[in-house]
């Protein structure tokens, strides 16, 4: 019992912790926020390998296989970057009579 | 109300001692529970505050970027394209930005360099990020030579260092003048990298896509809410690229639980069949085991998630962090700032704590219901 109420009192104080925190690093998200707005930044220095990996949100569609069609994705952040939700969604079929631009609407 | 209190609280005592009795394999089962607790709510909960934070810093992000297309791939904005782009209603500001990669073989990083729109550094000068300032033991007023793509050499002085705190944002930054920036990339006169646009009714952003898409065909509007968008995804899936490699150590736990829950040892039987001869009813035995899975699979909840919180916030999530966060050769280096989502811990709280409470009901049930003489012998 004496277990449970200890772990009961961490869990809150998580909780407490986190607001702490929170209000000790708004100083420096703030100035993150005014520094995205006046440099008009779009995406995360997160992963700097390639063009299509630092900017995501800016990349061509199919960057990541620009040397050829069929070339395989080489950088590691590919890998574990998600594929676009177009290529997951269930493909609609192409009946008799429709067109490739009838489809695509 | 008082003796409803305290027959509940004989109950908890006597569960805590029956308990005791097998402290090996409860303290055994406790810590399993815990552990897994604590993987489960460590990527939920670093998972979580990342896409928090990528969608606060990137907030202030501009409503839509304008770029070329040009057989498919991004190309330079010519002069006079941005002129077209003014008179689309709702467009409040317009602003052509210069920015472009910079392939550094000394780091074998790739920097952005980029034209700040104000306080742009003086000709020959740049402002660094912090990564880049780390990795090539930059320090304010330290001259950095950098050879263009057309093979010169262009040296420049580093006359400011962005905070490390932007460092999420600005790690691999090069800010330099707009002259310094068409000289080192050949850049030709009048052409842009793309456009950013502030629309001042963020309810007319997706028309003001539509009409750009009308007017210039060839514009590849990037909306804001697609940005943000595409970081959620990209920190959803690597979440789930975690949780499908802990899927086995999942179903391996649910398995030993399942096995720990459904079925009752020899000696849990007979202790069933002497509570029951002694007069204790089914009900009371059913309340009695359903507070021992309650009181472990509460307290094995805590702890692991108060583990999770100290391991991701604490010590930045160091078991999960090369999967979750990606590496790069100019990697940032942050803290996150602690979100935590009550829904995200109700539904851990859901998935992991009731299952197991229900699963011990139906073999108690059985065994409860049973004649205690024959319980007894078996």
């Amino acid at each position: 019992m004496f277990i449970l109420a200890l772990a009961g009192a961490a869990f809150a104080a998580c909780f407490v912790d986190a607001a702490r925190l929170r209000a000790a690093a708004a100083d420096d998200a703030n100035g993150m926020a005014v520094l995205v707005a006046q440099l008009r930044l779009t995406d995360l220095a997160l992963f700097t390998e390639a063009r299509y990996t630092r900017h995501p949100s800016q990349a061509d569609l199919h960057s990541a296989f620009q040397d050829h069609p069929l070339a395989l994705e080489h950088f590691p952040t590919g890998s574990l970057i998600g594929p676009p939700a177009g290529l997951t969604n269930p493909v609609v079929k192409v009946g008799a009579g429709d067109t490739a631009t009838s489809v695509a609407k | 109300m008082k003796l409803w209190l305290a027959r509940r609280r004989y109950l908890i005592d006597f569960t805590l001692l029956a308990l005791a009795r097998r402290k090996t394999r409860n303290l055994g089962l406790l810590l399993v529970y815990t552990v897994l607790v604590f993987m489960l709510a460590s990527v939920t909960l670093y998972s979580h505050a990342l896409r928090q934070e990528a969608a606060r810093v990137l907030a202030n992000s501009p409503e839509v970027i304008v770029q070329r297309m040009v057989a498919g791939r991004h190309d330079l904005i010519p002069p006079g394209y941005i002129e077209k782009i003014g008179r689309i209603r709702g467009v409040q500001t317009r602003e052509a930005r210069l920015w472009g990669y910079y392939y550094d073989a000394v780091t074998r990083a790739n920097y952005t360099f980029m034209v700040p729109a104000q306080g742009a550094p003086a000709a020959g000068e740049i402002v660094v990020g912090p990564a880049l300032e780390r990795s090539r033991g930059l320090a304010k007023s330290n001259g950095i030579s950098f050879r263009s793509y057309s093979g010169k050499l262009h040296t420049f002085v580093v006359a400011d260092v962005l905070p490390q705190a932007s460092e999420l944002v600005s790690a691999d930054l090069v800010l330099m003048s707009e002259e310094s920036f068409r000289a080192f990339f050949d850049y030709p006169a009048g052409h842009y990298t793309d456009i950013a646009l502030s629309v001042a009714n963020p309810l007319e952003v997706r028309n003001v896509a539509l009409k750009l898409a009308a007017a210039l065909p060839d514009a590849r509007p990037i909306l804001r809410d697609e940005v943000l968008r595409t970081y959620a995804s990209i920190f959803d899936w690597r979440e789930g690229i975690v949780l499908a490699l802990l899927s086995a150590a999942i179903l391996a736990f649910g398995i030993l639980a399942w096995d720990k829950a459904s079925g009752l040892s020899a000696e849990e039987k007979r202790e069933i069949g002497i509570l029951k001869a002694i007069g204790w009813e089914t009900g009371d035995v059913i309340k009695m085991k359903f507070w021992e899975g309650l009181l472990v699979s509460l307290t094995a909840f805590l702890l692991g998630f108060v583990a999770a919180y100290v391991h991701v916030f604490h010590f930045a999530a160091a078991l999960f962090e090369p999967v979750l966060k990606g590496w790069a050769v100019l990697y940032p280096r942050f803290q996150l700032t602690p979100q935590i989502d009550g829904l995200q811990v109700a539904t851990l709280f859901f998935f992991t704590v009731v299952p197991y409470a229900a699963a011990v009901l139906v073999p108690i049930w059985k065994a409860a219901i049973t004649d205690p003489d024959s319980v007894m012998r078996w």
